[in-house]
């Protein structure tokens, strides 16, 4: 296909994703600057290029020159210039490289607008005009075919698991029918914080309940999701929809990852065209409901002075805001929060693909300056997070900056804390 | 063309005219917008995107405590200028006149001392803001020739308003004039502005709410 045969298809890409809130959001910016403050490619640059509304210049062309009345007539008289496809290749670092998709933009709009909603959406018609990362490019190829992003297909993840069942001589169930529970994974889990999964099995069966993982489809993160195809996010999701019908589960629970989280809870449905089912909880979700049912028993707290950094996808943009917050609190008791907790902390750097494209490391480690600023204020000793990208995000950056600090995920503490059949 | 003719066509066929384009401009644009519509989401609702709506029409008036460090000059400014122009527009005994004649009913205004006061503050922070987004590194290079334009148009009916008052300048009829005509630019060129966010700001906190409200987030 030639370069223009991709731009077209591109600008027909942009077209179809713009609605009603991207119109609104576009005619409201009155260019205050507001989310240049937020964006932490941008606060610890200082590039104005970073600022969100300037990543999304492609769009608002689209959306001027094709969905106003005005804008056309402008275009018409040449008093407004087209989108180019050389503008499009422009803009592939400031709408990949520096994005995170992290939302903290969305927060601080005066009149309202959801940037990152809007950056979401411009990736789909960057991917549709052929100027998508060659990282994510990848990340994407290896998914559809091999089932994840890094490659890891069903005999890695077999290996792993009979390792982790001589380590907790537990079985990790394989398609179970009618379990209640199937469980999904991220590759990172898989292959670097296997403990996770150790975690899951102590967890569930202490609570008494039915669980297992699909051998096809046990894939929890979506490239289609981060590079912004529709189509390879679908594919991948109507995987886990299969497999979750076969084995008639009742719930399928995402892991401590960010976007995963938002694959397959909000996204999925859409991009199915239909309702589930099944139900879809986060981890940390289930663990606080096992809580509040009394099927958890605790005990103990940790003796370290820790910190929480709320991953992005999963506090600020999807919902889950609560549940980290109980469950630490139950097994620390010298839990201090950073400046900025919760919905407004700032991302690990690392999300939304930006982790998945080599040349962005330097950039990476650049902005993970704030994340350090927030941790030197609280003087932790420990680093406590609920996804395993920003768990490796978190462990690059604090070693590029020299600071001893372990970082664990909080499923794995709070499965440190379970009371030994012992003493039940 | 004399003074008092200037000032006859500004009053009427130009304020037909303003109004007109007025009118038809922000119904054409707030369709543009709501025509394209949104897709149906199938996911299953955490919270409710009415409260969640509502939520943020509001929230977003409050600004919270980092944010606030990291932004407060085009807060504070931002505000004391919307402030100062809403008061004046709506609370000065010339223009309640004028609302009066159109809607039939009117109601109390500020003293004029007060008027003259929130108008030059307002002025002022208008200066101190057009200075803002020439000197700050994002917003000079965020700019178009739109953001001067509209900040020429916004300022222009504050600056003429206080002068046809005071009889400054020109004569009465002349300046008057003049702030009639400003207005009347400002009116025509809003819809097809960024001044579009006088209406428009409703509608992105209201869809962004919704969607927030439906994962039970309050942004």
């Amino acid at each position: 296909m030639s370069t223009n045969d991709h731009f077209e298809r591109g600008y027909q890409a942009f077209k179809e994703q713009i609605d009603a809130p991207i119109a609104a959001y576009l005619s409201s910016c009155v260019h205050c600057g507001m989310c240049a403050d937020a964006c932490l490619f941008f606060t610890e640059t200082n590039d104005p290029k970073y600022t969100p509304i300037y990543k999304l210049e492609p769009l608002r062309k689209v959306w001027e020159q094709e969905y106003t009345l005005w804008g056309r007539l402008k275009a018409f008289f040449r008093i407004s210039k087209k989108l180019t496809d050389h503008e499009l290749a422009e803009w592939q670092e400031l709408i990949y490289d520096s994005c995170s998709l992290c939302g903290r933009c969305s927060l601080v709009c005066p009149v309202g607008n959801d940037l990152v909603y809007m950056i979401r959406k411009t990736r789909e018609g960057m991917v549709a005009a052929g100027h998508a990362p060659i990282g994510l490019i990848g990340a994407s190829k290896r998914a559809v075919t091999t089932g994840g992003p890094m490659g890891v297909r069903l005999p890695a993840l077999k290996a792993q698991i009979k390792r982790i069942e001589s380590n907790i001589g537990l079985k990790i169930p394989i398609d179970q029918l009618g379990a209640q529970y199937m469980v999904l994974l991220s590759s990172m889990e898989i292959i670097n914080f296997p403990e996770y999964i150790e975690a899951l099995a102590k967890i569930m069966q202490q609570a008494d309940k039915t669980w297992t993982i699909s051998s096809e489809a046990f894939e929890a993160t979506n490239s289609g999701i981060q590079i912004g195809s529709s189509d390879i996010a679908r594919q991948l999701v109507s995987r886990i929809v299969n497999a979750a019908k076969k084995l008639q589960v009742k719930t399928v629970i995402s892991p401590e990852c960010g976007h995963a989280y938002t694959a397959i809870r909000w996204e999925g449905p859409n991009l199915m065209g239909s309702r589930f089912s099944f139900e879809v909880q986060h981890i940390l979700e289930v663990l606080e409901e096992f809580y509040q049912q009394g099927l958890l028993k605790i005990e103990g707290f940790e003796q370290a002075r820790l910190t929480f950094h709320d991953p992005c996808q999963l506090v600020r943009r999807g919902g889950v805001i609560q549940q980290p917050d109980n469950l630490l609190k139950r097994v620390a008791n010298n839990f201090v929060e950073m400046e900025d907790s919760g919905q407004m902390n700032w991302c690990c750097g690392g999300g939304g693909g930006v982790g998945a494209i080599e040349e962005t490391e330097e950039l990476r480690i650049k902005v993970f300056k704030r994340k350090k600023d927030q941790l030197d204020a609280v003087k932790v000793d420990q680093l406590v997070t609920a996804c395993a990208n920003c768990r490796i995000m978190l462990e690059e950056g604090l070693e590029a900056y020299q600071m001893e600090m372990p970082v664990i995920g909080l499923t794995e503490m709070v499965a440190e804390h379970l009371q030994s059949t012992e003493s039940l | 063309m004399n003074s008092i003719e200037l000032l006859s066509w500004i009053r009427g066929p130009g304020f037909i005219i303003a109004t007109a384009i007025f009118g038809f401009g922000i119904s054409l644009r707030l369709l543009e917008i709501v025509l394209l519509s949104r897709k149906p989401d199938y996911s299953p609702p955490r919270g409710s995107r009415l409260k969640g709506s509502l939520h943020t029409l509001f929230s977003r008036f409050t600004v919270e405590k980092t944010t606030f460090r990291r932004s407060a000059f085009i807060i504070v400014t931002g505000y004391l200028f919307h402030l100062g122009f809403f008061t004046v527009l709506l609370l000065a005994v010339p223009h309640i006149i004028f609302f009066q004649e159109i809607l039939g009913f009117g109601w109390p205004g500020l003293p004029t001392t007060l008027i003259d006061v929130i108008t030059i503050i307002s002025l002022l922070a208008m200066i101190a803001l057009l200075v803002y987004r020439l000197k700050n590194p994002v917003l000079r290079f965020l700019s178009t020739f739109e953001d001067y334009l509209v900040w020429t148009a916004t300022f222009l009916p504050l600056l003429t308003g206080y002068m046809a008052y005071h009889h400054s300048f020109f004569s009465y009829p002349l300046m008057f004039g003049l702030h009639l005509l400003s207005v009347e630019i400002l009116l025509i060129i809003l819809p097809f502005t960024k001044l579009m966010h006088s209406f428009t700001f409703i509608l992105a906190r209201w869809y962004q709410g919704s969607n927030a409200g439906h994962k039970g987030i309050n942004v």
